[in-house]
């Protein structure tokens, strides 16, 4: 019934029934938008939650517990012959008793305990030192390092004395000790520099994520080294130089379906392929950057390519007006323009395989390893298997350092996503 | 009523005005017309032409003289096929997948359409201007100097100075931007960018321009100086024009092709097909009774 068709008999109900209907489509629109407001909401609520939990579980790895110690080098306990021998530890925990002016009994049983305090780190830093120089025997040194885990815990309120004793790691002796530590201005805090500079450990206190990091780059390297180029021409091929046909159409679908399969298949098929067959060492960035490389490929064609449908053909048409060939007008005109889009669908699908986990697990890259990958056959580990390996360590200190390797791995993923931003940016910038 | 008889003075009316041309305008001779030669020898001869788009034939047998230094116009309803005979000129049919292209056309006795013949190098003597003004996203020169570039024409910086110069000059946009040349140019306005993409035309010494509808995206003093460029250019090149404007084509063209459903009905001196059609249906199109 349209307005021409209403009797002059009835205005005045028309006119309310019109009132009505304008009410109820205002109403629609409130609720819409109210539903709207309250997904966003809701979505924001478990980012927090996220967000909040894992740096209030992670923030205290970076804080850290050190000890000053003076150690006299007993000439007796060290053998010059032998340096890599010594009983390091046991020198330390000497000179730690030495401060609290307890002696060690006949079993050791005082020294060992003295020892649950302190990191092995003191040992290694006093080999160093002598292998530097050995005139250091007899003489006292003092040295820094970090507590053990358990008693950096203690400091942070994790071990409370409240607890019952036998369900702590350490007794109340200890942990008197350790007061008496403070009191004397031995024990200082700061910063955890360690966690940054050291690589796995079975130490918590000496574990950090550089190895991780490390690997993680170069992994990543490999990856966008080969899954860019090959996916951007690729993507380029399919778009402005394939015929549109059967055969077209069925690669189409081949891809976007590869896009959606679970990225264990594809560790599965590097085990298979690169493994297997072509014998890439197992565990190595190479083999790692060659499965996400696979994996990003789907995700970095279909980016690139709606990138280029999205650049206007009337450019296509002005370059091949003035006479470029194909090829010219692609890559001088149609892929510059598409550029912000090739590079953020590379970077975000980059910012993907850095947090892929399950295909690693099939390559072998799930080993525990303690230094710096150096290169890129040899064993490395990544940042999201480092996160897997900790979460599943039975030492308490992990845990807060898992929630810390989490904290770099999405540090990480920022700051590649701010880089696809700037880039893009900066390739928009020339219109 | 004058004002609309007097094309120059009424441009509100190009563009997508002719259903709403009276009668009269047929009568109006071409401002700047000086009654075209007779093509003894033709630029471009096209005979038999057919195109088909998948199955759907889109020409019909196009038998058509084209002189140069004149320019034609090519008049007609939309999707009459006007444009797609311009695109077969320079062979930019070839870019859709589902064109086909039958017959012959000849630019100075040799077929575009040989084996022999490179689009590429085909397309660096046949210009092309389209529709919407489509300069590349980079900077005037850029624009200019993209196809001396790439087809080599310049052998030197200077000398390709030179030939953005001249070509800007040509198109009369010099005097605007020869302050801003390393401005971009999608900044210009789009009077402007068409008058751009027209020395970018030029500046690869093309002998024919094709023109399909270039100012039916433009306002009507930017029609007008547009029409007036044409007219200049006509001394040294080939030109053909689609336009959707008849008081367009009677103002800026020597000859004007009437095509009506595929077919070419009628060709030949533009003041003959506007005051003496021979067709009636071209009569019928130019008094305003269809399209």
């Amino acid at each position: 019934m349209t307005d021409a068709n209403l009797g002059a008999a009835a205005p005045r109900q028309t006119l309310s029934a019109a009132e009505a209907r304008l009410k109820k489509r205002h109403r629609a629109e409130r609720l819409f938008k109210a539903q709207g407001v309250a997904a966003i909401i809701i979505a924001m609520i478990f980012l927090v939650v996220l967000v909040g939990r894992i740096v209030t579980q992670g923030y205290s790895t970076f804080q850290t517990h050190t000890l000053s110690v003076a150690v006299y080098l007993n000439p007796e306990r060290i053998d010059t012959s032998d340096l890599s021998g010594v009983n390091y530890d046991y020198i330390v925990a000497e000179a730690v008793m030495k401060k609290l002016g307890v002696q060690d009994d006949d079993f050791g049983t005082i020294s060992t305990k003295v020892q649950d305090l302190v990191s092995r780190d003191f040992g290694f830093q006093l080999l160093n030192k002598l292998k530097a120089d050995q005139t250091l025997i007899g003489q006292t040194v003092t040295v820094t390092g970090p507590l053990k885990a358990d008693a950096d815990l203690y400091f942070k309120g994790q071990i409370e004395r409240s607890t019952d004793e036998g369900d702590r790691k350490l007794d109340n002796q200890q942990l008197d000790w350790l007061d008496k530590l403070q009191k004397d201005g031995a024990i200082t805090s700061g910063f955890n520099t360690g966690f940054f500079t050291h690589s796995d450990s079975t130490e918590p206190e000496q574990a950090g994520v550089l190895g991780a990091v490390v690997g993680s780059a170069m992994m990543l390297l490999i990856t966008a080294l080969i899954s860019v180029p090959v996916g951007v021409l690729a993507a380029v091929y399919l778009e402005e130089f394939a015929p549109k046909n059967r055969w077209t159409d069925i690669i189409e679908v081949n891809i976007n379906n590869l896009a959606a399969v679970p990225s264990i298949v594809y560790g599965l098929l590097g085990l298979a392929l690169f493994i297997n067959w072509l014998n890439v060492p197992r565990g190595s960035p190479l083999v790692g950057g060659l499965v996400l490389a696979l994996m990003a490929l789907p995700t970095v064609i279909i980016a690139t390519r709606s990138a280029l449908k999205a650049v206007p053909p009337s450019i296509r048409e002005a370059a091949l007006g003035v006479g470029a060939s194909k090829t010219q007008t692609v890559f001088h005109h149609v892929l510059p323009l598409a550029m912000p889009g090739v590079m953020t669908g590379a970077i975000l699908s980059l910012a993907h395989a850095l947090g892929e986990t399950a295909p690693l697990l099939m390559i072998g890259m799930v080993s525990f390893v303690p230094g710096v990958p150096e290169g890129f056959t040899s064993a490395a580990t990544v940042l999201p298997v480092q996160v897997f390996i900790w979460e599943n360590a039975s030492e308490r200190a992990f845990h807060e350092r898992t929630a810390a390797a989490i904290i770099v791995l999405l540090v990480f993923m920022i700051v590649m996503n701010a880089a696809a931003v700037i880039l893009r940016r900066r390739f928009e910038r020339r219109w | 009523m004058t004002s609309i008889l007097n094309p120059l003075a009424s441009p509100l009316l190009q563009g997508h005005a002719m259903t709403v041309h009276s009668p009269d305008d047929s009568t109006r001779a071409p401002a700047t017309s000086t009654a075209a030669p007779a093509t003894a020898d033709p630029k471009i001869k096209a005979r038999g032409v057919k195109v088909f788009y998948g199955d759907k034939q889109a020409l019909f047998d196009v038998d058509l003289d084209i002189p140069a230094k004149s320019v034609t116009a090519f008049i007609g309803p939309s999707g009459c096929g006007k444009s797609t005979f311009l695109r077969c000129i320079n062979r930019m049919n070839d870019t859709i997948p589902s064109a086909r292209v039958e017959g012959s056309i000849l630019i100075d006795g040799a077929d575009v359409n040989a084996k022999s013949v490179d689009p590429v190098v085909l397309r660096s003597r046949v210009g092309m201007v389209f529709q919407k003004p489509n300069p590349f996203p980079k900077t005037i020169f850029e624009n200019v100097a993209y196809g001396p570039r790439i087809h080599g024409l310049a052998t030197g910086k200077a000398e390709l100075e030179a030939i953005v110069e001249s070509s800007l000059k040509k198109a009369g946009l010099w005097n605007e931007v020869a302050d801003r040349l390393h401005q971009p140019g999608t900044g210009l306005s789009g009077g402007q960018q068409q008058r751009l993409v027209i020395a970018r035309a030029i500046a690869v010494s093309p002998e024919v321009i094709l023109m399909d509808e270039p100012c039916s995206a433009l306002d009507p003093i930017a029609t007008a100086k547009i029409e007036e460029l044409i007219d200049e250019l006509r001394s040294q090149f080939c030109i053909v024009i689609v336009t959707h404007s008849m008081a367009q084509a009677a103002r800026v063209s020597q000859r004007t092709a009437f095509f009506h459903l595929g077919k070419l009905v009628e060709s030949g001196p533009t003041e003959e097909m506007f005051t003496n059609p021979r067709d009636s249906r071209t009569q019928d199109y130019i008094t305003g009774r269809f399209g």
